[in-house]
């Protein structure tokens, strides 16, 4: 006698993916639990950890801001192999107009998340044309040059950064800004890629001729959604700038490219949850291997590594099935 | 515009692919409400013709008019926004969508838009409705199924009702019977002249000569990238040029 | 000092074109784009240096060791990681990524940092040139550039496994028809551009000192030099050297060295805004067959 298992799908979903039919207060609960999940953890309960914690989720935020820019860009056919040009271009525009004009941070970072955007859009315009790997090349290239473009050229403080830059008004309301746009971020381009505008960046990703000859113009949309991923991007590194009071060249460096890329592929990309998750699963945990010192981006690059050969769908996805499916063994024949 | 300006002209249009002639200065006219045929041996550059007409491609040299209006080098967008849909002779459906999801993209774009005075309605519905046109069988759910999962003969049609949510003046369809079998054909036929009694221009590009000779105007023969005959079925395969070319030992 | 730049301009365009034609070869043959390039650089250098100085072997064999090594290495990388990911670009891109990351990494935890890390020149000495003073090891590496650039050539227009290689390179599922192993040319091609790292790494570390960083600038420039000059083009990445080698001579000589770095943004900025495939690339902007 032999045993295989069976998985079956819970019997809400009706006709596709996003259309459920409900019969009962549980099943509602049964698709608002996981959604609920993030709101009530990073709105309610995390305010109550102590200062240290608090502080890492905070730059917890930031990474995972970074990673679901990085997704954006993905669901697109972008492969970002440089966030950190995104952060970095943030930092520096919030800082150099905290520093030099002083705005106050309310002024700031909005505007580093418009100009940012813009700045890193047109950069990278040109190469958005083009498929294949040209794009993470270029990223990948860019912000280590501006890196030492800064340093060579001693402009925007060289490599002593922008120092003394207006802290956020208080820890809480970091936190809750922080949160915040996280949570908007999350729910906002999910809302969005299951929208029919987002079935068209689905659709350029999968077959960019098919959207052309619909009569689409396809660099036109991936300016936008370009846009949209360096924007959060950008938000993320002014309000990291405010955070540290700082806006210099590490900005530029490697640890804000590969960290949310990591986090992006061990959570499961094209969800922004799984980004998200990744997130906060990877910046606590380096926290807590802070003593290895260098040896923590090794544990990123081969959590890369294992990831994208063996579990190329991520944690999320491979939670997701797990909780919308029903496992039992059954006997056959 | 006077009724007697075709609807498409093609002038001298050249196109080489390091040092072969795809397409080696063509020409031809399309009046309104004409369906015309291409048909040519393998490789006689059909589709590079079709690719340079909807903008795929960049010609080296000519020109292409439609309604007068010069589209030489238009990318493919504009052209689609003008009235000119196509489709692929390889069929390349989303194939994670659901077969009407495949039909948003095209009915977001501008063209839609424009002709619907600015609103898009239920997109859903619309798609729903049109995959009915082309023989989804809405009892049977066909439309809700993942394109992944469709058999060739729906696939295709799926993709003339990409081209048909365009609601186009003009259709260029590429090899769409390839690959199917005689029933799909007739299954197909019905839709075409449906078309053509709304009044639709339509170019078909074609190797099964038989069911497109019923329904074609027009024919017109190319042959390594040339033009070698133009005119009724009948006569272009009385040509001995096209004899050779074409039908080789038959002839 | 006009002369001087012009050899010494040729000297640094021989240097970016050794870095990059590894790059470009693996990309070229196989599709396969070597995010852990620089890692093979480093390594090879690393290696070489300890077969040397820890374990006393001679400098011949443990150069011959650590080249060979290295394109173990690039072989060992396709058989492990890369062919299971095979097409899937992201993959590619985040698993060679994710290699060489680990692997650079892992160099400095180990505190593979400091002067003491140099390779020895080939030979000692220098030449001159009226009175342009050039070390031998830079003629070496002119030299070697030349000869390297001229055997790929040879190699991929004239022999069995080069047009093997061509022939996957233009259509990998057409070369599967002909009875091509794509898979033994893929591990060939990552051999290749791996072993073309490492004789870089030894003909061009002994310049300066083996560090982590190096490992990194080495990726940029070959990365830079592939932008330019078109990904999977060996004419364009020669062009695309001289043309930046001699642009940062000239910047270095005659404006400040520091702006060195400017030069090859700008190469990027301009190319990617004029012809965003490079200079002799052919990166299509549609996927292909229409």
């Amino acid at each position: 006698m032999k045993k295989r298992k069976e998985r079956i799908d819970r019997g809400i979903k009706a006709r596709s993916e996003d259309v459920f039919a409900l019969s009962s207060f549980r099943e509602m609960l049964y698709l608002l639990a996981p959604r609920a999940l993030p709101v009530l953890g990073l709105l309610v309960f995390a305010p109550l950890l102590g200062a240290y914690w608090r502080e890492i989720l905070m730059s917890t935020a930031i990474y995972a801001l970074l990673a679901m820019s990085w997704d954006m860009l993905v669901s697109v056919g972008l492969i970002s192999l440089g966030q950190s040009l995104f952060y970095g271009i943030g930092s520096y525009v919030a800082g150099s107009l905290n520093h030099y004009l002083s705005w106050p941070p309310i002024l700031t970072i909005p505007a580093a998340t418009v100009l940012g955007g813009l700045i890193c859009t047109l950069f990278l315009l040109p190469v958005v044309r083009l498929r294949g790997i040209y794009f993470a090349m270029v990223t990948l290239v860019l912000p280590l040059m501006l890196l030492r473009l800064v340093e060579a050229t001693r402009i925007l403080g060289g490599t002593e950064g922008l120092t003394g830059l207006d802290p956020f008004p208080g820890q809480l309301t970091a936190w809750y800004v922080l949160q915040a746009a996280v949570l908007v971020t999350l729910f906002g381009f999910r809302r969005l890629m299951g929208s029919d505008y987002g079935l068209i960046i689905k659709g350029i990703d999968d077959s960019d001729r098919s959207v052309m000859s619909a009569g689409i113009n396809i660099h036109w949309y991936k300016a936008q959604v370009l846009f949209l991923g360096a924007s959060v991007g950008s938000f993320a590194g002014a309000c990291g700038t405010h955070l540290d009071m700082f806006a210099g060249m590490p900005g530029f460096a490697l640890d804000y490219s590969i960290m949310p890329i990591a986090a992006a592929v061990v959570g499961g990309a094209g969800t922004f949850a799984g980004p998200l998750l990744g997130a906060f699963i990877l910046v606590p945990l380096s926290e807590i291997l802070r003593a290895l010192g260098a040896l923590r981006i090794v544990f990123y690059g081969v959590f890369l590594v294992i990831f994208v050969v063996v579990l190329p769908e991520g944690i999320f996805h491979y939670c997701r099935r797990k909780y919308h499916q029903i496992e039992r063994w059954v006997e056959v024949e | 515009m006077s009724s007697e300006t075709p609807l498409l002209q093609v002038k001298d249009l050249s196109k080489s692919f390091g040092g072969v002639m795809a397409v080696a200065s063509v020409s031809f006219d399309l009046k309104r409400g004409e369906l015309l045929g291409i048909i040519g041996p393998n490789g006689s550059g059909k589709t590079t013709l079709v690719n340079l007409i909807t903008g795929f491609v960049k010609s080296d040299t000519g020109r292409i008019l439609y309604e007068g209006r010069d589209i030489t080098g238009w990318p493919p967008y504009k052209v689609v926004d003008l009235g000119i849909a196509r489709t692929f002779q390889m069929v390349r459906p989303f194939y994670q969508l659901p077969a009407f999801k495949n039909l948003i993209v095209p009915l977001c774009s501008p063209r839609v838009k424009k002709l619907a005075g600015g609103r898009y309605g239920d997109r859903d519905a619309v798609a729903l409705d049109l995959l009915e046109e082309v023989g989804f069988e809405r009892d049977a759910f066909v439309s809700y199924k993942l394109a992944g999962a469709l058999p060739q003969g729906y696939l295709k049609r799926l993709e003339l009702a990409k081209s048909m949510a365009l609601r186009p003046d003009l259709f260029i369809l590429d090899e769409l019977f390839s690959g199917l079998s005689l029933a799909e054909v007739a299954g197909i036929v019905p839709i075409i002249e449906k078309m053509r009694i709304q009044g639709k221009t339509i170019i078909m590009i074609e190797h099964r000569l038989k069911e497109l000779f019923r329904i074609a105007d027009r024919v017109m023969v190319l042959n390594y990238g040339v033009k070698i005959a133009e005119g009724q079925a009948q006569e272009v395969m009385e040509d001995e040029a096209v004899k050779k070319a074409y039908l080789g030992s038959e002839g | 000092m006009f002369l001087g730049t012009i050899v010494y301009g040729f000297i640094n365009s021989a240097i970016l074109a050794l870095l990059s034609m590894g790059f470009n070869l693996t990309f070229g043959i196989s599709g396969v784009a070597n995010f852990a390039y620089g890692a093979v650089y480093i390594f090879s250098g690393f290696l070489a240096w300890i077969l040397m100085h820890s374990w006393g072997v001679p400098y011949f064999i443990s150069v011959l060791a650590a080249i060979f090594c290295s394109g173990c290495v690039g072989i060992l990388m396709y058989y492990v990681v890369i062919i299971r990911v095979k097409g899937l670009s992201l993959s590619e891109v985040m698993a060679t990524f994710g290699i060489g990351m680990a692997v650079m990494e892992l160099f400095r935890y180990f505190d593979f940092v400091g002067f003491r890390y140099t390779l020895p020149v080939f030979v000692d000495g220098s030449l001159s040139f009226g009175e342009v003073y050039i070390d031998y090891q830079r003629v070496l590496i002119a030299l070697i550039a030349v000869c390297l650039t001229g055997f790929i050539y040879v190699f991929t227009h004239h022999t069995r496994v080069g047009l093997a290689f061509r022939a996957i390179a233009q259509d990998e599922r057409t070369a599967l028809t002909f009875g091509i192993d794509s898979d033994r040319i893929g591990a060939f091609s990552m051999a290749f551009g791996s072993a073309l790292a490492a004789v870089a790494a030894i003909v061009i570390l002994p310049l300066g000192t083996i560090a982590v960083e190096g490992g990194y600038e080495v990726l940029i420039n070959a990365l830079a030099v592939c932008i330019v000059g078109g990904l999977g083009s060996t004419v364009g990445i020669l062009v695309a050297s001289v043309l930046i080698g001699y642009a940062q001579t000239f910047t270095a000589n005659y404006l400040e060295p520091h702006w060195m770095i400017l030069v090859s943004l700008i190469a990027i900025a301009v190319v990617l805004t004029v012809k965003p495939s490079g200079l002799f690339g052919r990166q299509k902007e549609l996927e292909e067959r229409i």
